[in-house]
């Protein structure tokens, strides 16, 4: 059993350790029996919906999100027909911008989004840094907490009756108003926490993972738990960094 | 109120400050005397007949703003800010602390150049790359970027500008001014075989395209060129060639520039560090010395504080390397392991503002090198448990990693650990570095910072 894995414009969008999420989702299934071949999908490649289990793409600097913009735009359409097929994404600060409608920038241009989220960002003038942590509850009845680091200055509107991945409890999340940060599409999900995100909240990581196997088997199942204490000590450092000098405006 | 007086007020409150233990007292009286009079820098800098040289990079400006101090104050009195102070409070502390000074020698931080620029109106700037560094902090790297562009842009038309040209950012601020002095490295035999993850100057600046790279030395430092533009290195007037590591005891090799050459000796070792002693020459040269003044200055150097810094501890010694963000951990982490690699090594994380809050740079860095020499690691500092994970996900084992969040018990820790006679590899990030400094320097075995930079 091998879960299939796109890596969107990895060597773009790379900024803020993506590396270390896809480090987390490899070694999680590695040490479960599971393999895991991670696929580089960049500028001119192809993507075709459902050859992937797993969808991931970072963030980059201004530059960069600029230099593949259009590109990932015009994968649009695969891309929701993947999530819509099941496949489970995350999508980290620019990433999860882009997969949106639209982003402006501050120069007041506006680059096209994939349009799997629906949301629309326009850069503000404050920049919203800091340690961030948000409860979420992706499996009702079920509540987790979410600790990671925010850096962006766009501002994400979800429009009306869009999922958030999770309520703030403390930092700025989607726009440092609306008390929610990220978006839920299925098993698509998109976030501005970095840190990057996975290490530090390994019970994603494994929703993530159990999203992509039941779309590779087509059947649901449990994966076997693993010895996370170092993974719960961070978690306990970054909350409680969040608690004490999360942002708000 | 006049300036002296301010200054007499100034440097007693840097007495107080050592006296009641706060720090070295290295930014205090700078921070008094500027919250009197904002305009004070601007004035102390008018008073230097020689007036200011500016250097600034992410990575290596206290280490070359160090070397070009060795090549140049056998000839001239500098006031230089040696122990790291790099804003505008710590320069206007070093002008107040040094006695009746001709030149001032400053490395200053990347974000705080345009204003000190401003005020000090230098008569050289040598700057030496730009690497992603602290986002939370400085934010994206072309916006840096386009800060230096207007520091170069606004100095004075009898300024030297001093850059290095392998960085394609860095190098490209030349051209926009004759008369400029560019070095780089030239010696396609050290490269790497690919550019490493934390590479950040990928794309062309002209067209967005990949560089090729004859060679890159360090990141994305090298010699590289547009394929489809054609924007590529420019000519190098100081270059180093045959290049010899020496592993962890110091590197040599040929200092060339404008038809003459010379061999250096460094006791520092790395590629790195070779950049940060062409950055130190060329700077030297720019201000009128001699190439015979700038290799003597050269060979004198020894490692400033924390970096490659050893330090003796009873039978055992400490091998400190300051690491603070991707490019600079990958060279730190190259040089151990090609000087034979380390089976032990105590890493420290902390996130106070001067590291940067965001840890997530530590994903960023090839530390795996590195591990898999390790049998041991022993993980300190307040994101202790976020380095264990790092660690854990670059393959090493859990059993063989220890989480000692205590600075000092980790340190104990480590001795502990280590065989007599042997070095102890300790790789703390910028607080963590001070930290542990002071609990060495209380236990007797090195100076206070304030002391030594004097």
């Amino acid at each position: 059993m091998t879960i299939r894995v796109a890596h969107l414009y990895p060597e773009y969008l790379n900024i803020y350790a993506d590396r270390g999420n896809i480090a987390v989702l490899s070694s999680r299934s590695r040490w479960r029996g599971i393999g895991f071949e991670v696929e580089s999908v960049s500028l001119g490649d192809v993507l075709r919906a459902g050859e992937h289990d797993l969808l991931y793409i970072g963030g980059g600097q201004d530059r960069e999100q600029a230099l593949i913009a259009l590109d990932l735009a015009a994968r649009g359409e695969a891309i929701r027909e993947a999530v819509a097929g099941g496949a489970a994404v995350l999508a980290v600060c620019g990433g999860y911008q882009l997969l949106g409608r639209s982003y402006r920038g501050r120069d007041g241009e506006e680059l096209p989004g994939a349009g799997l989220f629906p949301h629309e960002t326009v850069a503000g003038d404050r920049r919203m840094i800091g340690d961030c942590l948000l409860e979420c509850e992706l499996e009702t009845g079920v509540r987790e907490t979410l600790a990671g680091f925010e850096n962006h200055a766009g501002m994400t509107r979800l429009d009306d009756g869009a999922v958030p991945l999770g309520r703030v409890v403390a930092g700025f999340g989607n726009d440092g108003v609306s008390g929610f940060e990220g978006v839920r599409v299925g098993s698509a999900v998109g976030t501005y926490l970095h840190g990057p995100l996975l290490p530090r909240n390994p019970w994603l990581a494994d929703w993530l993972l159990t999203r992509a196997l039941e779309h590779r088997t087509g059947e649901s199942r449990q994966l076997d738990p693993l010895p996370d204490d170092l993974e719960e000590d961070a978690h306990a450092v970054a909350a409680a960094r969040a608690h004490s000098r999360g942002g708000r405006f | 109120m006049p300036l002296s007086v301010g200054i007499a007020g100034a440097r007693m409150a840097a007495g107080l400050s050592r006296l009641v233990g706060a720090g070295g007292g290295t930014t205090v009286p700078g921070k008094v005397l500027s919250s009197l009079d904002p305009e004070v820098l601007d004035r102390l800098a008018q008073r230097l007949p020689l007036g200011a040289a500016l250097v600034s990079a992410t990575n290596g400006k206290t280490t070359s703003a160090a070397m070009a101090a060795q090549i140049l104050s056998p000839r001239v009195r500098l006031a230089h800010n040696a122990s790291g102070a790099n804003l505008l409070s710590g320069l206007t502390s070093s002008l107040l602390s040094a006695d009746s000074p001709e030149l001032g020698l400053f490395e200053v931080d990347e974000a705080a150049l345009p204003e000190i620029a401003r005020r000090m109106r230098p008569r050289a700037v040598c700057l030496g790359n730009l690497f992603r560094d602290q986002l939370d902090r400085y934010g994206e790297l072309e916006h840096v970027a386009e800060r230096w562009r207007s520091v170069v842009q606004n100095l004075d038309p009898g300024a030297v500008l001093v850059v290095n040209g392998d960085d394609p950012q860095v190098g490209d601020l030349a051209r926009e001014r004759s008369g400029s002095v560019v070095f780089g490295l030239d010696d396609p035999r050290h490269k790497v075989p690919e550019l490493l993850h934390a590479a950040d100057s990928k794309w062309c600046l002209r067209c967005g395209r990949p560089y090729e790279y004859t060679a890159a030395y360090v990141g994305h430092l090298g010699d590289y060129r547009c394929p489809a533009c054609g924007h590529a290195r420019p000519e190098l007037d100081v270059a180093a060639r045959r290049i010899e590591l020496r592993g962890l005891d110091g590197v040599d090799f040929s200092l060339e520039t404008d038809g003459e050459r010379m061999p250096v000796r460094l006791a520092v070792p790395g590629l790195y560090n070779v950049y940060n002693a062409l950055a130190a020459a060329s700077l030297a040269i720019g201000l009128g010395s001699t190439l015979d003044d700038a290799v003597a200055g050269l060979e004198r150097f020894r490692a400033s504080f924390g970096r490659f810094e050893r330090i003796p501890i009873g039978d055992k010694r400490l091998l400190v390397l300051l690491v603070k963000n991707p490019a600079g951990a990958n060279e730190a982490v190259r040089t151990l392991v090609s000087g034979g690699p380390p089976r032990l090594a105590v890493l420290a994380l902390n996130d106070a503002i001067a590291d940067g809050r965001d840890v997530s740079w530590i994903w960023d860095v090839d530390w795996e090198p590195l591990l898999a020499g390790l049998e041991r690691v022993v993980v300190t500092g307040e994101r202790a448990a976020e380095m264990a994970l790092r660690c854990k996900y670059g393959g090493f084992s859990a059993e063989a990693i220890e989480v000692v969040p205590e600075l000092d018990a980790a340190l104990d820790r480590g001795l502990e650990l280590s065989p007599g006679g042997g070095e102890l590899v300790v790789l703390p990030t910028y607080t963590a570095m001070l930290a542990l400094r002071r609990i060495v320097a209380d236990r007797g075995f090195v100076q206070p910072y304030w002391k030594r930079a004097a």
